[in-house]
This record gives structure tokens, C-alpha cells and sequence, in this order.
């Protein structure tokens, strides 16, 4: 077992904020981070399920560096935000606004990882008034269909989906398992196989805290993937081509266990006039930390040019 | 009216408050009341007919169960309260009203073998927010308004979408895996897309609520 503390591990241009605050979210504290001038016009950062605001250490630099103020937050139940009695997608979307509403009333850039990038299309057609611009990295819609299953096998998945969900809901809320920095950084890699273990190593420094017995994971152990309910892909899409503000859609296209399948041809037809997808071949799920100076030059000529 | 005595029921990090309308001996009945509703005082005439005892729970954020931080109210997990609650009391029948109706439906389809025959009456949330997402919207709350029940129960749980065939889902599960030949009545008589979808399903009984108390009553 190594014996790196956090104070050892470091990740080439990772750059931890410059300011940390706490946003009130209708009774829910929410950590949120800021990187460059504080006078600096802001840029929203959106992480993704199961992620957390850190992850943008390498990549909210290089826009702060070039005269932006990217703003994160650490979605409830995230990082260091505080873990709430329940989790919705809508909740998400309104301590969304709430940290939108602290940065500033006018319209902002926002750039948006996986499923923050899919949840911003939602406000984004709620409140279009908010957004100036809007960049997608691999959270576009999926048009993919679930392939067909017979409908007497779907029934009994969904009751195994169902028996398992509600059996866990019985459980009182426990903890996460601890282990050493390399333990859970191994963990995560299994479900990110494309990033590396020196940049894994760091995230788990910022993303677990120390305890006694080993480093736990911050993210609130009630949280599980998986789950089920009504939400159809095509809900998603139906708001893509009547998106108000400027889009930028970035897609991998090597599939990824957290990943979301994006299929760029199936996408092209749901684009907004102007809509522009940029796909990087040999690329995962984490576009921007695989690539990031490549994405943040993209991002950062497709901001000046609507600005 | 005699005043219920109250059993405090833990689902994770919510405490919800589970009502005894009237004890006794056998299966039974568990009253779901609908959306901005909590459990009855006392025990309803039309339930004194059944030969069990009468339970009633209070969802979350309604009542005199808990009201959480922030919202995030789905009947997902308004099912999952009630999941709580039937480890509790064990196998149970039980009738809805409005939400109450959806989220029984929804239970019916996941604990077939502990809901011994689920009826669907009229009450308020019965629509939700229609079988299709209608324009979005991120709703205010008003930090002083009256609670429970929690402003945010009403407005989330009353724009959860609630499409047709995913409902018909949890029929298909009740009725493939219960035993009991008919596992859901429908009583009510507004029938937003969901419930009709519902009523028109194999194994789905239309009838009054009594006459559908009556049957599961007689059931084992």
C-alpha cells in the first residue's frame, strides 16, 4: 500500500480555485468555486452525475488564463456540497439557478459535462433569457433506442430494477467503503478505463476526504447509479433544435461505462440553426480532461465569437 | 373522533408518520391520501366496513412526516415511503387518492407480493403533470408559505410526468406476479391518460371503491 497523503499528490496544471463559497439553495448549502479575476465575466461550469467540480482543475484554468471567471459548484450530495434527504434531476436544475442567480441576473456562457450539460438544455428552454452561449461536452440527447426486448422480459427487468431499488431504500444510508489513495482511484478508473491513474490519484484527494481508517469518497452514499422512472430520451432531444442561445456540442466517440452514447450522425438533425458539433475520434467520455487544451481553444474561440 | 395513535416509520433520512385510524387483527388497509392531503383525524365511514385494522400514512413533506431541504420530490419515491411503511405492517391492501392513487399503482407493480389488491380513487395530483413534458419551468417558492405541506411537494409532484404506457408497466408487473386475479380496481372516475391506459389493462378491475375493498377483503 503507498503512503501518499494529499499533500503529495499533485497533477500537472491542476490548479485548485481561487475562491470557494457556500450557496444558499433553498436550504441546502451548496459548494461553489470560482477560478480567475473576480471581475472577470463568468463562465458557468457544470460537472456531471457521480462527479464533482474538481474535476475542472485542469481545464477552468486555461479559460481563467485567457480572461474568463469559470464558476463550478458541487451539485447537492457532491462533493463538498451538503448530502440532502432527497435527489431529483429538477431539484439539480433549480440549486442550478440558484448558483446561477448569486453569480449574476444577466446572460451567461455555460459549458456543461454530461449530464450537467443535459440538465442546462432544460433550463436553458426554461429560462433561455440566462444563457448567452451554451457548450455541450458529451451530454447531448442519445436518439439510440434501448434495443428491443420481448415485453414479458422487459417486465420481469423492471421488477428485478424495481425489487433492488426498493430493497436498497430500506437500508438506512451507510458509508462508503474507505481504502488508500491508489484504492479508490482504482475504483473510479474502472468506470473511467480511459483516464490515467496519476490524474485519478488526484482526484481522489479532492474528492474523498481523509479519515482514520482511509480515504472515502465525499459523494453521498444514498446516491446510486441506475434507478428508473418515466424520462424518454426523445423528451431531450425535442429541446435540442429550439435552443435559443449559440451551441457548441462536443462528442467522444469511444464508449465509456459513464458515458452517454452520443451518436453525432443521429444528432445532426436535431441541431439548433448554427449548432455546431465537433467530434474527437479516439476520444472518451471526458473530452475535456483527456484533451483539454484542445477543447478549452475550441471553447474558448466559439465564447469570442459570440460574445 | 378518536385521535390515531402514530408509529414513526424510517425511509433513509426521512421520518414519515404512519397512522392507526383503528386497530385490530388481519391485513390491513393502508390509506394513501393525495397531493397537499395528510392522513384522516379519524377513521372514514367507508372504510369501517373492512375487517383489519386501518392504517394511513403521511408521504413525505406532508403531514406529520418529515419536510426535507431543497425538494426533489418524485413519486419514485414517494413509492419507496411506502415500501417503508409495508416493511413495517406487512402484506397490506391499499387505496389511493389523486397521487396516493399513482404512487399505489406504482407499488402494486413493485411489491406484488405485499399489496394484496391496490384500489385507485379520485383525489387531488391524480393528473400530474400530463403523459408529456410540457414547457419547462423553475418554479419560485414562497419561503413563508404555509407548511407542511412542503410548497415544493405541490409544485414537483403535480409535474411529474406521468406517460400512459409506464404506468401500464406496473399493471403488467402486479398482475404477473400477484396472485390475486384482479390486483387493481379502479374507482376513480376522472381518468387523466395514465389511469385510463390503466383501466383498460387485463387483470384491472372498474368498480366503486366498497365493492373493490369488499373483494380484496374476501381475498387471502
Amino acid at each position: 500500500m503507498t503512503t501518499q497523503t494529499a499533500d503529495t499528490v499533485t497533477y500537472p496544471g491542476a490548479r485548485r480555485p481561487d475562491r470557494s463559497y457556500i450557496v444558499d439553495a433553498h436550504g441546502l448549502g451548496i459548494a461553489t468555486y470560482e477560478w480567475g479575476d473576480e471581475k472577470a465575466p463568468p463562465v458557468m461550469l457544470v460537472h456531471g452525475g457521480f462527479d464533482f467540480a474538481g474535476t475542472f482543475d485542469v481545464f477552468a484554468p486555461m479559460l481563467a488564463d485567457a480572461g474568463w471567471r469559470p464558476v463550478a459548484w458541487d451539485h447537492r450530495g457532491h462533493g463538498d456540497s451538503e448530502h440532502a434527504e432527497m435527489y431529483s434531476w429538477d431539484a439539480d436544475a433549480r440549486d442550478a439557478v440558484a448558483v446561477m442567480d448569486r453569480v449574476g441576473r444577466a446572460a451567461m456562457p455555460v459549458i456543461g459535462h454530461s449530464k450537467g450539460g443535459a440538465m442546462m438544455l432544460q433550463v436553458a428552454e426554461a429560462l433561455p433569457h440566462r444563457f448567452s452561449a451554451m457548450v455541450n461536452i458529451d451530454g447531448l440527447p442519445s436518439p439510440r433506442r434501448h434495443p428491443d426486448v420481448a415485453g414479458h422480459e422487459r417486465t420481469r427487468m423492471l421488477l428485478t430494477e424495481l425489487s433492488n431499488w426498493l430493497d436498497d431504500q430500506r437500508q438506512p444510508v451507510g458509508e462508503r467503503r474507505p481504502g488508500s489513495i491508489d484504492e479508490l482511484a482504482e475504483r473510479r478508473g474502472r468506470q473511467n478505463p480511459r483516464l490515467s491513474m496519476e490524474w485519478l490519484r488526484y482526484l481522489v484527494t479532492i474528492g474523498a476526504r481523509h479519515d482514520t481508517d482511509g480515504w472515502r469518497w465525499k459523494i453521498d452514499p444514498a446516491l446510486r447509479r441506475g434507478g428508473f422512472g418515466p424520462h424518454r430520451n426523445s423528451w431531450s432531444m425535442e429541446r435540442l433544435p429550439g435552443l435559443t442561445s449559440p451551441l457548441l456540442g462536443i462528442v467522444g466517440t469511444v464508449p465509456e461505462p459513464m458515458g452517454w452514447g452520443n451518436d453525432p450522425d443521429g444528432l445532426r438533425p436535431y441541431l439548433p440553426p448554427g449548432g455546431r458539433l465537433e467530434v474527437f475520434d479516439d476520444t472518451g467520455h471526458f473530452v475535456h480532461i483527456e484533451h483539454p487544451r484542445a477543447v478549452a481553444d475550441l471553447v474558448l474561440d466559439f465564447l469570442g465569437s459570440v460574445r | 373522533m378518536a385521535q390515531s395513535t402514530v408509529t414513526r416509520i424510517a425511509h433513509q433520512r426521512l421520518s414519515l408518520a404512519l397512522h392507526e385510524l383503528r386497530g385490530g387483527k388481519g391485513r390491513p388497509l393502508l390509506l394513501l391520501h393525495g397531493l397537499g392531503e395528510r392522513s384522516p383525524d379519524g377513521l372514514p365511514s367507508i372504510f369501517a366496513p373492512w375487517p383489519g385494522p386501518v392504517l394511513a400514512l403521511d408521504f413525505v413533506g406532508h403531514g406529520e412526516s418529515s419536510v426535507p431541504r431543497g425538494g426533489g420530490y418524485t413519486p419514485e419515491l414517494l413509492m419507496a415511503n411506502v415500501d417503508a411503511a409495508l416493511a413495517v405492517t406487512g402484506p397490506a391492501t391499499i387505496i389511493g387518492r389523486g397521487l396516493g392513487a399513482y404512487v399505489a399503482l406504482q407499488v402494486a407493480g413493485g411489491r406484488p407480493h405485499l399489496v394484496r389488491g391496490a384500489v385507485l380513487a379520485d383525489g387531488p395530483g391524480l393528473t400530474g403533470g400530463g403523459p408529456v413534458p410540457t414547457s419547462p419551468v423553475i418554479p419560485s417558492i414562497d419561503p413563508d408559505a404555509l407548511c407542511p405541506p412542503d410548497p415544493f411537494a405541490l409544485v414537483e409532484l403535480a409535474r411529474d410526468i406521468r406517460p400512459p404506457d409506464y404506468a401500464t408497466s406496473f399493471v403488467r408487473l402486479a398482475v404477473q406476479v400477484s396472485d390475486l386475479v384482479e390486483p387493481l380496481t379502479v374507482a376513480a372516475r376522472t381518468r387523466p391518460e395514465w389511469l385510463q391506459a390503466v383501466a383498460d389493462e387485463p387483470g384491472v378491475r372498474v368498480a366503486s371503491i366498497a365493492e373493490g375493498l369488499t373483494s380484496y377483503a374476501e381475498a387471502d
